[in-house]
């Protein structure tokens, strides 16, 4: 499957939950999903496609918090990276724990340096600091300037 | 009377966001759990970054871990280029590739050297980190430093490799392939190796897909992955060479897929060597005047697997965000699977076999008693157990002490 | 002859410590173990345990989580003792001082006595180092 059916395959399976698609150079794709489909789009990249686990990556991007989950295919070299925007009022995502041991560290990393809650983790404890740094602060959110 | 003991091995651990303290549950001599603290090495390059210029990142994302520090830059690289769109000169492909591929080597030599030292093969330990030497010397005739080599920038290298160097680079590559064919050999004919590796710290497949690991871990499972093919990047595609996959997934399987890749590495460098030679001293770097506005990933191939960089811009002078993903953040993860059910001595053995660079196990690594709390063996105690188990294995063997 | 050049004139046994550091300098002190600078022939040895040790070698940056172990580390380590800071992390916190997590470089937290810059040292600095130190006390 090359990059552009990919994309188009993405949108006739998950319809309206994805909201944009953009194919980004030759073979990397940007997909903006809704929140609630993580799971579900998640779920069928590992197991149908086969698709391996990379990273996460999370960001502060003032208006709302956001986390872009990356996919690699390696048979074909494609890289998916998955965009979710969590409000900043109630951040709050489903874990993908569950589904791949890989993705363990990087949810508690993200918990302790945004403060984002991923429901269902099993083990939701702090990675990095231990109790020596950070409590109640989230050094990776930006600054609000009002 | 059973007693349950809790060992931490740790807490130091110098890769990036990684270095940790391992709790091993210990039942008797049988590991039966493991548990894992992090943040000890913490040091916040991920925000460093952003306040820093694209030209400035380079010398940061360097220093992430000292053996790999042209993989990471080379993975900033790669996704600086996608975001800028850059075409990159041949000539600085080919510098780029003999770069990494030297690290390869030494990299590879180094942990050979290091599970010697664990499974109580000092002269391993000793060959090892000899013949790595040279492939040091190199790396200071070609780049000004034995590590950390700013050879890199967006668009091209630094520096050109002399004319005059060729000869020198194929001399001590020469030097050091019969040497490594040598310790090779010497490891891989071992009974008593054969006895402390086969079977140990087995990962299966399926262990290494559930774990998303990457690089010889999962290569010696099976699992065929690799960057430098699967998302071709600088010189792999013009080249010839293949990916070295082994099935067993225990500890002497991924000491045959490091060996191996070392020979690789040599091919590839000499091919590297006769392009360079054919084609006149030319262009090594495009200039970039400003990055646009965008986002891109970027990945190369570690000595220990697949690097992960990606990086979003703004259209200013230095990145939005920039995540880093170190191989060995998923690969240490499999210890779960590859230490639970060996005994205290293979664990050790079972740690090491990732690569996760060595610090771990030989600094700060304590025996608790877990009722006490008083510490029995520390790190040096560990290695000993480990080695004292090797003289037992050679005794049984060859009936004496050898 | 004072007490501290009498302990130390005899073979030292080194500790070696690495903060939050990029595994650099670690590697060059392990390389003056092995066979091309081989520090063992003067009877140096690098050992597991602190309270053997004669010389604290801190090679990396201080982070927070890191800092209450280098002091515990110090304490139980026999005096008199020197304490080597190698690299630019280990002097001033090099690139990492701008860090979050950064708590300060090792001679704001235990007194130095040698400091080997570079980054990383070669081997060569670092045998340097310790031997102009004992050429001097």
């Amino acid at each position: 499957m090359d990059t552009q059916e990919f994309i188009d395959f993405m949108k006739f399976k998950f319809k309206h939950n994805v909201q944009r698609a953009f194919l980004r150079y030759r073979n990397r794709v940007l997909i903006d999903i809704e929140k609630d489909a993580l799971l579900k789009v998640a779920t069928f990249l590992y197991k149908e496609l086969n698709f391996r686990f990379i990273i996460a990556t999370g960001l502060d991007n003032v208006k709302a918090f956001e986390i872009t989950y990356h996919f690699s295919n390696d048979k074909t070299g494609l890289l998916a990276n998955i965009r979710v925007s969590i409000p900043k009022k109630k951040p709050e995502v489903e874990s993908l724990t569950p589904l791949f041991v890989a993705a363990d560290w990087i949810e508690r990393e993200i918990h302790e340096l945004l403060g984002i809650n991923f429901l269902n983790h099993p083990n939701m404890r702090s990675l990095l600091s231990g109790d020596n740094w950070g409590a109640g602060e989230y050094p990776y959110r930006k600054p609000v300037s009002e | 009377m059973k007693q349950k003991t809790i060992i931490p091995v740790g807490p130091y651990h110098p890769l990036q966001e990684e270095p940790e303290l391992f709790k091993l549950f210990c039942d008797g001599e049988i590991v039966t759990d493991i548990e894992w603290e992090t943040g000890y090495n913490h040091r916040g390059i991920e925000k460093i970054n952003e306040s820093k210029t694209f030209e400035q990142v380079f010398f940061v994302v360097e220093r992430i871990c000292g053996i790999c520090s042209t993989s990471h830059p080379f993975a900033f690289a790669n996704a600086m280029e996608e975001i800028a769109q850059v075409k990159v000169p041949d000539r600085a492909k080919y510098i780029r590739t003999i770069i990494a591929e030297l690290e390869r080597i030494h990299s590879h030599l180094l942990w050979v050297g290091l599970a010697g030292h664990f499974i109580g093969y000092n002269t391993v330990f000793m060959w090892a980190w000899k013949y790595r030497e040279p492939i040091l010397d190199l790396f200071e005739i070609i780049t000004g430093n034995r590590n950390s080599y700013a050879m890199f920038k967006i668009g091209g290298v630094r520096r050109d490799i002399d004319e005059k160097d060729y000869s020198k680079i194929l001399k001590i590559l020469d030097g050091v392939k019969p040497k490594a064919e040598m310790l090779m050999k010497a490891v891989i004919d071992d009974p008593v190796i054969h006895m402390r590796t086969k079977g140990i710290g087995i990962l299966t497949k399926q262990d290494i897909l559930d774990y998303c690991a990457v690089g010889p871990t999962a290569r010696a499972s099976g699992v065929d992955v690799d960057i430098r093919r699967d998302d071709p990047y600088a010189a792999y595609p013009l080249v010839n060479w293949k990916v070295i996959v082994t099935q067993e997934g225990d500890v002497f399987a991924k000491a045959v897929v490091r060996f191996l890749e070392i020979f690789e590495s040599i091919s590839i460098i000499e091919q590297c060597v006769e392009k360079l030679r054919k084609d006149p001293p030319g262009q090594i770097d495009v200039k970039v005047k400003n990055i646009p506005e965008g986002n891109g990933a970027g990945r190369a191939e570690a000595p220990r697997g697949e690097v992960f960089h990606y990086v979003i811009t703004d259209g200013s002078n230095s990145p939005v965000r920039h995540k880093i993903r170190a191989p060995s953040y998923v690969n240490v993860a499999t210890f779960k699977k590859s230490c639970v059910g060996q005994t205290i001595s293979d664990a050790t053995l079972a740690l090491a076999a990732v690569d996760p660079c060595y610090c771990c196990t030989e600094r700060m690594a304590h025996v608790y008693d877990s009722r006490t709390r008083q510490r029995v063996l520390d790190g040096r105690g560990l290695i000993q157990l480990s080695q004292q188990r090797t003289q037992t294995l050679k005794k049984n063997l060859f009936g004496k002490n050898t | 002859m004072g007490i501290k050049s009498y302990c130390f004139k005899k073979s030292l046994w080194l500790y070696h410590f690495a903060g939050a550091s990029c595994n650099n300098c670690d590697i060059e002190v392990l390389d003056c173990l092995t066979p091309r600078y081989d520090v063992e022939r003067f009877g140096m040895l690098l050992i597991g345990s602190v309270r053997h040790a004669d010389v604290l070698l801190v090679a990396g940056s201080i982070n927070k989580k890191c800092k209450s172990r280098l002091l515990e580390v110090y304490h139980q380590a026999p005096k008199p003792l020197v304490v080597v800071a190698i690299g630019a992390c280990g002097i001033t916190g090099g690139v990492f001082a701008e860090g979050n997590t950064f708590a300060g470089p090792v001679d704001k937290i235990i007194p130095v006595d040698v400091y080997i810059p570079g980054c990383p040292p070669k081997p060569e600095a670092i045998l340097a180092g310790i031997v102009n130190f004992l050429n001097k006390s």
